[in-house]
């Protein structure tokens, strides 16, 4: 049954196999995609023709390697400024979310709590569309009342940094709240008793001890923003993210550049979720 | 006190510009967007008549139906593969290898969706590797078709939302002492009515945030349907998707968005109830 009670061979065979093959299921399509990438045939499968660099590095004009694939490249640094901003952003007004809801009163709060975690149930596709109505309603209101046309307000990489922003601040809400809940709050008694202000004390003593917190949720956020789909997929303009572009690819057939961004992706993503995964540990 | 208001206000001015621009006024346009129809003049008006066109159309309702009922099997499955996993993972395997398990457990789930699920369509495709595999070893004469079957985009959602079961069973799993399950089998208990009586019922409010994460992001998953499902597998985030993109009939997609939005609610309002939980308490 559990390791300290006698188990049959049988029974502990059966089990170890079975959680072997949950592995290989887990981890079978991620490695499929990485050997692939360097197969030297013109599609992303099998048989193995011998290895090559060229889905990276070839300049074409027959094959050409994602270093050289202007398209791509572009969405990828689309994908990146989204994410930069967004995560920024996010760590910003999620902080002052923590700080609100753990520190200070208010009239609603619960109420506004309740709000707050709203974005948490909301179908990501639902987010896209009602923040797209939400962008149209406002343009259409600005031209007629105002009689400017304001292009932020239609599908764009504003709108898709405003989009991703409305529900990644939650999930950064929630890891900051949840390390400034374990803050002994006599630290900000004594700095203030000692003639510290109010925002001396926060810069000086909470944000230092927040601070493992607010990186890793800048983390987190960061990579949420980056591979978004649901939700920037209705908010996209002329410059599509990463996965838009990728999805779009997909859909219409496949080449090993696919497997040679995904390789980069799964090697990039994998990196940051270790760094994440340590800086966890070392704040435990 | 005069710096404590100001704190207040700082604090708390984005959060309700967040909640109120992001959150409550595109869903309030979402919402009222989904009851505007052209009459008969051609004139915008208040109409039920988007309602009554998905009750009218049996695709409409089928697919939605079908969303739902899919979405039940695969937070099933998700729980039948979960369950044993969590339970190798806290109590059967070696403590010295729980957290590198744990490391390769949470991997996965930083790859973005989208390649993971390329990473399927590569494997199942009929020119896909385990299709290369099959034939060379004359399993079989010729390709399966595995790809763009119900049972496949099962199978792809359950992949994608596995981590959302996994980690809170894990988390409830670790609060049961195993005394309990020793003293159990001591007096003689089955492996069965342990599991029943003992283990089970510890591990209620685990299973019961899983569930309702996994049932939510199966409702408005977009991508692996889409990529998996081929044709035949309809999904409402599809329906919702053509309304706004192919049709641009926003206001239908506004009443499909809508009715998604009500039917995950419910769900998730109805498992919190029988589960006696905090939407706070499922969310952390």
């Amino acid at each position: 049954m559990i390791r300290s009670l006698p188990n049959s061979k049988a029974y502990t065979w059966s089990f170890h196999v079975f959680v072997i093959l949950y592995f290989v299921f887990l981890f079978a399509p991620l490695l499929v995609t990485c050997v692939l990438a360097f197969n030297d045939s013109n599609f992303p499968s099998l048989p193995w023709n011998g290895g090559t660099l060229d889905w990276f590095f070839s300049p074409g004009p027959k094959r050409v390697g994602i270093f050289h694939d202007a398209q791509n490249l572009r969405s990828i640094m689309v994908s990146f400024e989204t994410a930069v901003i967004v995560s920024i952003l996010c760590v910003v007004v999620g902080t002052c979310t923590a700080f609100a809801f753990e520190q200070e009163k208010f009239p609603f709060k619960n109420v506004l709590y309740f709000l707050m975690l709203a974005p948490l149930v909301i179908p990501g596709v639902i987010l896209g569309i009602s923040q797209l109505l939400g962008a149209t309603t406002a343009g259409m209101f600005a031209e007629k009342h105002l009689g400017v046309d304001v292009p932020f307000f239609r599908p764009s990489f504003w709108l898709v940094v405003l989009g991703q922003f409305s529900f990644i601040t939650t999930f950064v809400a929630l890891v900051v709240s949840a390390r400034l809940r374990k803050f002994d709050r006599s630290l900000e008694e004594a700095a203030l008793n000692l003639g510290a202000t109010r925002f001396e004390v926060i810069r000086l003593i909470t944000l230092r001890f927040l601070r493992p917190s607010i990186i890793g949720a800048g983390a987190v956020a960061f990579l949420m923003s980056f591979e978004n789909f649901n939700t920037t997929l209705f908010l996209v303009g002329s410059q599509p993210t990463l996965p838009i572009n990728l999805y779009l690819q997909v859909r219409d057939g496949s080449t090993p550049v696919i497997n040679a961004i995904s390789f980069l992706l799964i090697v990039g993503t994998s990196g940051l979720a270790l760094v994440n995964l340590y800086l966890n540990r070392k704040e435990s | 006190m005069k710096t404590s208001r100001l704190s207040l206000w700082i604090f708390l001015s984005p959060v309700l510009m967040w909640l109120f621009l992001l959150i409550v006024l595109p869903h309030l346009d979402l919402f009222i967007m989904s009851f505007r129809a052209k009459d008969e003049y051609g004139q915008m008006g208040f109409s039920l008549q988007n309602y009554a066109n998905f009750f009218a159309e049996p695709i409409y309702w089928l697919t939605f139906v079908r969303t739902a009922i899919y979405s039940v099997i695969t937070t099933v499955f998700t729980f039948l593969l979960a369950m044993p996993v969590a339970f190798y993972i806290v109590k059967v395997v070696r403590p010295k290898y729980k957290g590198f398990l744990m490391v390769l457990l949470l991997l996965p789930f930083w790859v973005s969706e989208l390649v993971r699920v390329y990473g399927w369509m590569i494997l199942l495709r009929e020119s896909g590797v385990v299709n290369f595999f099959l034939l060379k070893l004359g399993i079989v004469d010729a390709p399966l078709h595995m790809l763009y079957t119900d049972a496949t985009m099962i199978m792809g959602l359950v992949y994608t939302s596995m981590l959302f079961m996994v980690v809170p069973v894990i988390s409830v799993l670790e609060s049961l002492d195993d005394s309990l399950i020793e003293a159990a089998s001591d007096l003689g208990g089955s492996k069965i009515s342990i599991w029943r009586e003992i283990i089970l019922p510890h591990c209620k409010p685990g299973i019961t945030s899983g569930a309702i994460v996994v049932f939510m992001l199966s409702l408005g998953n977009y991508l692996t349907p889409n990529l998996m499902g081929g044709k035949n597998s309809l999904w409402f985030t599809e329906q919702i998707y053509n309304q706004f993109i192919a049709s641009f009939n926003w206001n239908q997609g506004a009443a499909f968005g809508f009715l998604l939005l009500l039917l995950s609610s419910l769900i998730i309002w109805a498992g919190l109830k029988i589960s006696r939980q905090k939407l706070g308490e499922v969310a952390s």
